[in-house]
């Protein structure tokens, strides 16, 4: 196998690495075991207790620390002559540009989000670097080798769009768990403890939404006489009670639905439970407080009563005013916050039982709440040597014999890992090909900031645009602009299109361009009057770019890449108005997308495949390996 | 379950993969024993995957003492360590897998594997063989069969771009979740190592893996380890296999076994794939979770497949 041609063409090579966690340590040892003696490593985290079942080159002691450095230092004590470079930062910076890209003769990703992904695969395109891909999901992997012309690009096809709920379920009328945990951390967490002026949905709309806003005014500040325990035990009543009370009386909610029941917490609580000493306990850290410990209530994996749970959304509640009164009015919900978790998981239980939904363990509840995704060690062992073998033929350029390979969980067709023929470049794809786009908008009503917010940043991906008509920029960020073009493009931003210094009309084509990603897109514009606000909530209609399917309301967290310690910012509401939908984030959903993907390509209808919920659940894996089997005889090598 | 719950430390540590493969799993996977013979890169890599996974102990023996070919696929031993102050491949590698994981109680036992007794291979639930001859494969088969209970026996080789695995389960009986609350009991019956290869190559379907063959030229080719020199011989035995058991000689291309003869060296991506394919199966029957494979698994990075063939007698057969 490795002949004197392979194994010096591996020593001349520079590869870059992007990510060190999962497929990332296994990939560092991978590739430094087969002789690789240049190995640059991005990564912009830092290592966790969740990392160490399967990121084996960390250990307890290393926890907080760089994960690019500890697995550079790891590798280093088995191969100590060979050199790693690590770089603890985010791949996005603007020093990894398209200059830095060129050095390598190859990069790898060990990406555990959609939005890195999409960055480094128009680097690599701008670059002209071939780029190997991976992603993990519990036993599911998928590798493939993106070679700018010669094979799809990363964004070739559509990706799976993040979860939504409909507002309305969220609010008002949950039928799972999930929606109790959605509500649970994007409302009322939000309301409670992140930013007050954010608009939210908390309050369920009743058929008198006057009085029920009014009321709503202050209803979630603490009041001067009150202590913390009857601030908390007036939320619930106020959430789980009054809220209830209110939802019930719009009867035509209910008439094909149960009814959800008012708790209060004079009904589950004792009168008083608060601890004399409560007040004078002093602030500490973060991960130290936590109500499940003054509670002794030890296992994760129990299910708590409701009473139980009354009390813990009682003391969380307690806990977070007297011990982090600081951190109020700025937090935003991290899965790694235990007292925030033990906070989510109560009130969503609260919530579940009011409507007659079964409860979940805080370890259930912390895995739907953080998007956790499954990983094992071996699946990213496996993962990351198909990947070093990908890697050496594209050092080889033994082109023709790329693969992209799937991981199984149960065989299809005898085969555990199936290699299939890559895929050739979506011709009308916006990102390797030269397509242009089309957006349908109103030019009198859209400003040139919902252009750049929905279209440019939202559906393309770009994070430092330029936008330009013909020769003139109407708008552009970067470090080293004059201080009066910052005015003119600030102004340009509230403007609607048509009353830009040089007007975009009907037929306008805009050219937008992010510089760092050497990405260059044409847009046509063409004016439309109407929108459809439930079907068309942007209120424009982008053409001609690969869209992602969006999954309506799965049950499941849908797996994605490995590693989750890079939490994307927490799930926002946009903007809550009645038609709008609540997202729920899912980071990029790499294998799944691959399985989507075969699955339609080989019905021969890419676009109009619907999603299904993939997951652990045997029937799903029936759908998977059947897409499989179908795909084998066609394009099995 | 057993009524005894995961540790604090071992929720927070397990986490991502409790949510795999349950805490239930997690709780029967602690308490497994594994013994591990022959310190290969393919078996590192092995020994990593269930150290992380959270096996109750890992047993290790291999008595060579550790050259300079034991360094190149083997991530477990550190040059500085050439110094070797006499110590055994088992004893380096596991130092550094200790460090792996805490709650895994990692051990060496002295002796060689042929000399050991029944009541030592009671202790285990799993017994994994690399660099074993075809005669010891086939003695601690019959050795772990005899016992009064169920050890699972694995035996897994890596040649250059290729790799083997086999399993024997004997009767294993596990649990299928079938729709939401119902589960199915299922079983499947597994030859012994002696059994399987003993089912002549003309009962075989054509389509079974060329790997197959050409592995079990490799094994009957004494003196087990192969030299470039060793072709015209390993060509010879192939002629003889082939003709008792009647099968065209085209089934084990020259290629092909020029290659495992060639490049005995282990490679690094192969062990990668092939010890976590097998660190997978030992997961499976250690935790009780998931369907087991039956009963080769091969890989050639030639062609990147992974692929399980079931090879059973007519009594055992699927």
């Amino acid at each position: 196998m490795a002949s004197e041609e392979q194994l010096s063409a591996i020593k001349r090579a520079k590869v870059l690495m992007v990510g060190a966690g999962g497929i990332g340590c296994e990939l560092l040892k991978t590739l430094a075991l087969s002789g690789f003696q240049d190995i640059h490593v991005i990564d912009m985290d830092t290592i966790e207790v969740s990392n160490l079942n399967r990121q084996f080159l960390f250990r307890q002691s290393h926890v907080g620390l760089s994960k690019a450095k500890v697995a550079r230092d790891a590798v280093l004590r088995f191969r100590p002559k060979i050199s790693i470079t690590p770089y603890h930062a985010n791949v996005k910076e603007s020093r990894f540009n398209v200059d830095f890209f060129k050095e390598f003769d190859v990069v790898l990703n060990g990406l555990d989000n959609l939005d890195a992904r999409r960055h480094v695969n128009r680097l690599c395109l701008a670059a002209d670097v071939p780029l190997v891909e991976s992603g993990t999901t519990g036993f599911l992997g998928q590798v493939t080798v993106h070679l700018k012309g010669k094979t799809e690009c990363y964004e070739c096809q559509p990706k799976p769009a993040p979860k939504t709920y409909p507002v309305c379920t969220i609010t008002s009328t949950p039928s799972k768990f999930v929606h109790c945990i959605v509500w649970a951390k994007d409302l009322l967490f939000a309301k409670l403890f992140g930013d007050k002026n954010q608009e939210n949905d908390l309050n369920v709309r009743s058929s008198d939404t006057a009085s029920s806003s009014e009321h709503s005014e202050d209803v979630f500040e603490c009041r001067k006489d009150e202590d913390i325990e009857q601030y908390g035990r007036r939320i619930y009543d106020h959430i789980f009670g009054h809220n209830i009370e209110v939802a019930l009386s719009n009867e035509e909610t209910w008439k094909n639905r149960n009814k959800p029941r008012p708790i209060y917490s004079k009904d589950v609580l004792p009168k008083k439970i608060t601890k004399e000493n409560g007040d004078t306990e002093k602030d500490c850290a973060t991960g130290d407080v936590s109500a499940m410990a003054s509670l002794s209530l030890k296992n994760p994996q129990d299910i708590w009563s409701l009473a139980e749970n009354s009390r813990v959304f009682i003391e969380a509640l307690r806990l977070f005013f007297s011990k982090r009164g600081k951190e109020i009015g700025n937090l935003t919900f991290d899965k790694d916050d235990q007292l925030a978790v033990e906070f989510v998981t109560a009130a969503a239980n609260i919530r579940a039982s009011s409507f007659g939904i079964p409860l979940h363990s805080l370890f259930e509840a912390k895995g739907i709440a953080g998007n956790i995704v499954h990983a094992v060690a071996t699946t990213n062992a496996i993962i990351a040597g198909l990947i070093v073998i990908e890697a050496i033929k594209v050092l080889k350029k033994d082109n023709n014999n790329f693969r992209m390979t799937y991981c199984l969980e149960h065989p299809s067709r005898k085969l555990l890992l199936m290699p299939v023929e890559p895929y050739e470049p979506n011709k009308s794809c916006h990102v390797c090909s030269e397509t242009p786009l089309s957006l349908e908008v109103n030019i009198h009503h859209s400003k040139l900031r919902d252009f750049i917010e929905k279209i440019v940043k939202g559906k393309l991906g770009m994070n430092f645009p330029v936008i330009m008509q013909g020769a003139s920029i109407l708008y552009e960020v970067g470090e080293d602009l004059e201080e009066d073009m910052v005015a003119i493009y600030d102004a340009n931003l509230e403007k609607a299109l048509s009353e830009l210094p040089s007007p975009v009309t009907s037929g306008t084509v805009l050219t937008v361009e992010d510089l760092q990603q050497e990405f260059t897109c044409s847009i046509n514009i063409k004016h439309r009057e109407e929108f459809d606000e439930e079907k068309e909530p942007d209120g424009m209609v982008l053409s001609g770019w690969v869209e992602a399917p969006v999954d309506k309301d799965n049950n499941k967290p849908v797996g994605n890449g490995e590693s989750t310690s890079n939490a994307l910012p927490s799930e926002e509401i946009l903007e809550g108005e009645k038609d709008v939908e609540i997202q729920e984030q899912s980071t990029g959903a790499e294998t799944v997308t691959g399985k989507k993907r075969t699955l339609s390509e080989v019905d021969g209808s890419r676009n109009q495949k619907t999603t299904e919920n993939l997951d652990d659940d045997d029937e799903d894996e029936l759908v998977i390996s059947n897409d499989w089997e179908s795909l084998t005889k066609k394009k099995r090598v | 379950m057993d009524g005894e719950e995961l540790t604090e430390q071992e929720t927070a540590i397990y986490d991502r993969q409790i949510r795999v493969w349950g805490a239930d799993a997690q709780r029967r996977l602690s308490k497994s024993h594994i013994l591990i013979y022959g310190m290969t890169g393919t078996v590192a890599e092995f020994c990593k995957n269930i150290v992380l996974a959270g096996v109750g102990s890992v047993t290790l023996v291999d008595e060579r003492v550790v050259a300079e070919e034991s360094l190149s696929a083997n991530f477990l031993i550190m040059p500085e360590e050439n110094l070797y102050q006499g110590k055994t491949l088992a004893e380096v590698c596991s130092d550094s897998l200790k460090e792996f994981n805490p709650m895994v109680h990692v051990a060496v036992q002295k002796g060689h594997i042929l000399t050991f007794g029944v009541d030592f291979f009671e202790k285990f639930d799993a017994v994994i063989l690399s660099c074993c001859s075809l005669r010891e494969k086939k003695w601690i088969n019959q050795k772990c069969r005899k016992l009064s209970k169920r050890v699972a026996f694995y035996t897994v080789e890596c040649r250059g771009s290729c790799g083997e695995i086999f399993v024997d389960l004997q009767d294993y009986k596990y649990s299928k979740l079938k729709k939401l609350e119902e589960t199915i009991e299922c079983r499947i019956e597994y030859p012994s190592f002696e059994e399987a290869i003993s089912v002549p190559w003309r009962a075989l379907p054509r389509s079974v893996s060329k790997l197959y063959f050409a592995m079990r030229v490799i094994e009957h080719f004494e003196p087990g380890e192969t030299v470039t020199d060793d072709l015209p011989g390993i060509l010879k035995l192939r002629k003889e296999l082939c003709e008792t058991n009647s099968l065209d000689e085209s089934q084990i291309p020259d290629g092909l076994v020029e290659r495992l003869v060639r490049d005995i060296a282990e490679y690094p991506p192969v062990c990668a794939i092939v010890g976590g394919i097998l660190g997978q199966e030992v997961i499976k029957a250690m935790s009780g979770n998931g369907v087991p494979l039956k009963n080769f698994f091969f890989f050639d990075a030639m062609d990147g497949k992974g692929l399980i063939e079931d090879i059973s007698g007519p009594s055992t057969g699927s």
